[in-house]
């Protein structure tokens, strides 16, 4: 779409240009271009109903763009079905926890890594080695996710929907690294977090990105964690983008205000 | 440690309840003369079994209610018509395929095909698991009632074409003979035991089928415990959720339909055999319901639920209904009350009662699955519709 892409396929993560997505006579998001560079925490921010989700919705390959275009890692995924956007490295969370609620923490992060596993009907009837050593290893590595975002061992074998909320969004997490995504997609993960936790999880997110290599881009309304974790702030109002840049940039920035408070708060 | 603590903490000691029942009842003929009005009926039970672990896998597993499961038996059936019977009279220039079948066979039909009763129900399986994914392809863009709708329809599409494929020629060979039957087809011919008649003893039919059955349980838990389980049940319980972790929704959906049909058409070959007819009339929508009773009786997606829940209602079926309310002094009673009719024809009355009762007395099941206990007991597992499906 527009000529900041130019170079975009070769350096950034993930670029959208010009998506729009539009239900019926609404126009949910409205022709964003957005651009994220490796290994960078970039959140999009926005009065409820700004399209935020609808956009990530996008990402993921759950809705069709109605125009534009995704690149991931210079690869075009516009429109390709959710599990293949997952096997290509990108993984989210959901506003509302969307855990498999009959399902143990360890057996939801198993699921997680169907993607990278090789185990096919036949054989796993037959039982071969390699699907015992691969049901073992993959097992081993949802206990080991748990316990990387800080789930008690007491808890893996819980029913998730037993868990706290604080732990079922950490299993949430987990599920999601599970399939060993390059970019982390959270979608307002403090959600029903108190400033505590909250502030625990920036820790976190710096933390994932520093050893998992990864990038991760949230949608978030708590502010304090937008401003502290962000190196890179879009914000969207009406499905429009009406601003982008720094953190400091978007505190200043008069439009972001008028969409947060009203035209009267400004004036 | 002592002994008896070893014993306990073996790898194989969950499985001990299991495995006795089963050995009790594998020596049942034994105690039974060789053409048992009992035998029969368990016979006909187990072959219900696997044919509700087949619907199982679809609906308690992967949660795609499915109201067409007779589609899959009739498949079985006409499978077992189609190769074991001189239904195809000129094929091989009027001299017939034999192969792995007895002498009698062989002499005294020498046109059509014959095959062993291992081919049949390898034949079976091709076609039913074919047919399951046919079957599975329209209802990929749908969700819970509309499935149900379109496997109903497809349950009735297929009983018409049985009823009516004495009219659909293809090269010379009619598809079935309708409500006539394909008749007279081949006892049961085992690799290396040889060949056995339903007229004479029932106890190789009731060793088959038993069989049968343990194949199934053993495909059904390993195939519970594995990736593909996982990803049913996470299909189940959200499909969103679950195609956002990385499982293919499509594959995973015609994977499920594929297994159970291949189940129903397992069971139909047998019945086929055991039956020594194959026609029409056999595959009745209510086969279907009578099935998903079975299901829901036992405790849906619990094997062993299942396992039982197919067991009981089918011996309500053959037993209970027949020998027991329609005879004797129960029957007097109800002409004592002025009552006139039979509980046979009132068979799915029963049937639905039977429901009703399960439904307000225990809604999980006789043997219920962990999760469905979760379900109903905490209100979890509750699915949000997705706002745009895709195939």
């Amino acid at each position: 779409m527009s000529e900041a892409t130019a170079d975009g396929p070769a350096t950034a993560k993930l670029s959208a240009e010009g998506v729009s997505k539009i239900f019926g006579g609404l126009v949910a998001v409205d022709g964003v271009d957005l651009e994220i560079a490796p290994r960078s925490i970039v959140s999009i921010i926005g009065p409820n109903g700004a399209g935020k989700t609808t956009f990530f919705n996008m990402l993921t390959g759950l809705y069709k763009p109605s125009t534009g275009r995704i690149l991931f890692d210079g690869r075009d995924i516009t429109g390709t079905r959710p599990d293949r956007i997952t096997s290509f490295g990108i993984a989210r969370t959901f506003q509302n926890i969307r855990l498999f609620s009959t399902m143990s923490a360890v057996e939801n992060v198993m699921v997680g890594q169907h993607a990278r596993m090789k185990g096919g009907m036949f054989s796993s009837i037959i039982r071969t080695p390699g699907v015992r050593r691969e049901e073992r290893e993959v097992r081993e590595k949802a206990r080991e996710m748990l316990d990387y975002v800080g789930l008690r061992a007491a808890e893996f074998d819980q029913v998730s929907s037993n868990l706290s909320y604080g732990d079922q969004r950490r299993v949430e997490i987990a599920r999601a690294l599970a399939s060993e995504p390059s970019l982390l997609l959270l979608d307002e993960p403090t959600a029903g977090m108190n400033p505590n936790e909250s502030a625990r999880l920036t820790e976190f997110m710096e933390r994932l990105r520093d050893e998992k290599d990864l990038t991760i881009l949230l949608i978030e309304h708590d502010m304090k964690v937008v401003m502290g974790v962000s190196e890179h702030i879009t914000v969207l109002d009406h499905g429009e983008k009406i601003a982008e840049g720094l953190p400091r940039e978007i505190r200043e920035n008069e439009r972001v205000v008028e969409a947060y408070l009203g035209k009267s708060a400004v004036e | 440690m002592s002994r008896l603590a070893e014993l306990r903490n073996a790898r194989w000691a969950p499985w001990l309840p299991a495995i006795i029942a089963v050995v009790a009842v594998a020596l049942f003929p034994l105690f039974r003369p060789p053409l048992d009005a009992t035998m029969s009926d368990v016979i006909q039970a187990l072959a219900y079994v696997v044919m509700a672990l087949g619907l199982n896998i679809v609906v308690g597993f992967a949660g795609l209610l499915d109201l067409g499961y007779v589609a899959f038996y009739a498949f079985g059936a006409l499978a077992a018509g189609w190769f074991a019977s001189d239904h195809f009279s000129k094929v091989n220039g009027g001299e017939g395929v034999h192969i792995g079948v007895s002498d009698f066979v062989q002499t005294a039909f020498p046109q059509g095909i014959h095959v062993s009763f291992l081919l049949i129900v390898i034949g079976a399986i091709l076609v039913t698991a074919l047919a399951g994914a046919i079957i599975g392809l329209p209802t990929l863009r749908l969700r819970g009632d509309y499935i149900a709708i379109v496997t109903l329809a497809f349950g009735e599409i297929i009983s018409r074409f049985a009823a009516n494929g004495d009219s659909v020629i293809i090269k010379g060979y009619a598809l079935s003979n309708g409500r006539e039957s394909i008749s007279p087809i081949d006892q049961l011919n085992l690799p290396l035991v040889g060949e056995f008649d339903s007229a004479t003893n029932l106890r190789f039919y009731f060793w088959t089928a038993l069989a049968l059955v343990l194949v199934v349980l053993f495909v059904n838990f390993r195939v519970r415990d594995s990736r593909l389980g996982r990803a049913w049940i996470a299909l189940r319980e959200d499909e969103v959720a679950a195609a956002s972790m990385g499982v293919p929704l499509v594959r995973t959906k015609l994977t499920a339909y594929a297994i159970g049909a291949t189940f129903g058409g397992i069971a139909g070959a047998f019945l086929g055999v055991y039956n020594n007819s194959v026609n029409a009339n056999q595959f009745q929508f209510g086969i279907s319901i009578f099935l998903l009773s079975m299901v829901i009786l036992g405790g849906l997606g619990s094997i062993w639920g299942v396992v039982i829940g197919a067991t009981l209602l089918s011996f309500v079926n053959t037993y209970l209904i027949p020998d027991v309310l329609d005879k004797g002094s129960f029957n007097d009673l109800l002409g004592d009350l002025g009552l006139d009719f039979t509980f046979g024809e009132i068979k799915f009355g029963v049937f639905g009662f039977i429901l009703v009762l399960m439904m307000v007395l225990r809604p999980q099941g006789l043997l219920p699955e962990r999760r469905r206990t979760a379900e109903l007991t905490e209100g979890v597992g509750g699915d949000e519709a997705i706002v745009e499906t895709r195939a």
